[in-house]
């Protein structure tokens, strides 16, 4: 099957990340207190690099696999939805220490606290999801 | 091999997540996770409650496998790859999070204090864990994306949207760590 790169790719991803420590919960409690540079230097040298990349994309210099012009989707605009979905996601990043990827990558260190964190992300999309249109964007 | 099992720093992990943004994007999709928290309420049904979830989740196959790919990678970390699960805190943090109560700073991944048995089996601990959970889903579904979606993928493609997420991200986490955790430990 051709999707079972995103297999291997996300076998990779989960491993970088775990031995980058980049899903430790203390990792991301000294990141908000500012007392380490570490996960500062994971995001940021992560971020430069892929600029790199989307200009070689944007220039058409990296295609992807069928040849076709790579373009990352446009973000859904608003102010309000960015910044608050975004504060409110950072409330429970910054209290848990787990963003989405790392949910399931803790699966495999601490099993039911990463089970119960899932359980309430997938209760969270749904509430989104009932009441997305009556929210302000 | 030694250097498998040591800790990588951060001059390795942020070159190798953007390998991964880039193979992602090679593979002809786009980069992020949270939107399987979307697709993954399709799967258990949701579109009988809400016509938001009315999708096809067929087509997003390859973020599912991707997911699984997590995962799997995730137990073949923990069971294999990190002998030691010590992180070389700054003193301070240490000091601080004892003040706190978290004992043993940095001496695992994840603190007894939340991840323990103890923990997660009091009505306390499993709702900081169960309600951090909803604010994760809820927030990066209202925001349109998270870390990898936003601050990545997006902050590298110089959209402003995500830079006002990034900014959210930032003021959430303050709030946790500098309030909230104090507050509730």
């Amino acid at each position: 099957m051709k999707n079972s790169r995103f297999l291997i790719l996300g076998i990779f991803f989960a491993i970088v990340l775990s031995k980058t420590q980049a899903i430790s919960w203390y990792r991301f409690y000294e990141m908000f207190t500012f007392q380490s540079f570490h996960m500062f230097g994971v995001i940021g040298s992560a971020v430069v690099i892929s600029m790199v990349f989307m200009q070689l994309f944007k220039s058409g210099k990296i295609k992807d696999i069928n040849g076709n012009k790579i373009v990352p989707k446009p973000k859904k605009k608003g102010i309000i939805s960015t910044l608050l979905g975004g504060t409110l996601f950072g409330l429970g990043w910054g209290i848990s220490g787990a963003c989405a990827a790392p949910i399931f990558i803790i699966l495999g260190f601490e099993l039911i606290p990463a089970l119960i964190l899932l359980v309430g992300a997938l209760l969270g999309a749904f509430i989104y999801g009932l009441c997305s249109k009556k929210l302000p964007n | 091999m030694d250097f498998i099992l040591q800790p990588w720093p951060w001059y390795i992990g942020g070159p190798l997540i953007a390998i991964s943004l880039l193979l992602y994007f090679y593979f002809g999709k786009n980069f992020g996770a949270s939107t399987n928290f979307e697709t993954l309420c399709t799967m258990v049904g949701a579109g009988k409650v809400s016509d938001y979830f009315k999708k096809d989740w067929k087509e997003r196959d390859f973020a599912l496998l991707f997911v699984i790919g997590l995962i799997i990678g995730g137990f073949i970390a923990a069971i294999y790859l990190i002998p030691n699960q010590a992180i070389d805190l700054n003193p301070k943090t240490v000091q601080e999070l004892a003040d706190l109560g978290f004992s043993n700073g940095g001496n695992q991944y994840f603190p007894n204090e939340i991840f323990g048995v103890e923990a997660f089996s009091s009505i306390k601990g499993f709702l900081i864990l169960l309600v951090s959970g909803v604010l994760i889903g809820f927030g990066t579904r209202y925001a349109g994306g998270c870390t990898s979606g936003h601050a990545i993928t997006g902050l590298s493609s110089l959209q402003l949207p995500s830079l006002l997420a990034v900014i959210g991200f930032f003021i959430g986490g303050i709030i946790a760590t500098w309030y909230l955790i104090p507050l509730l430990f």
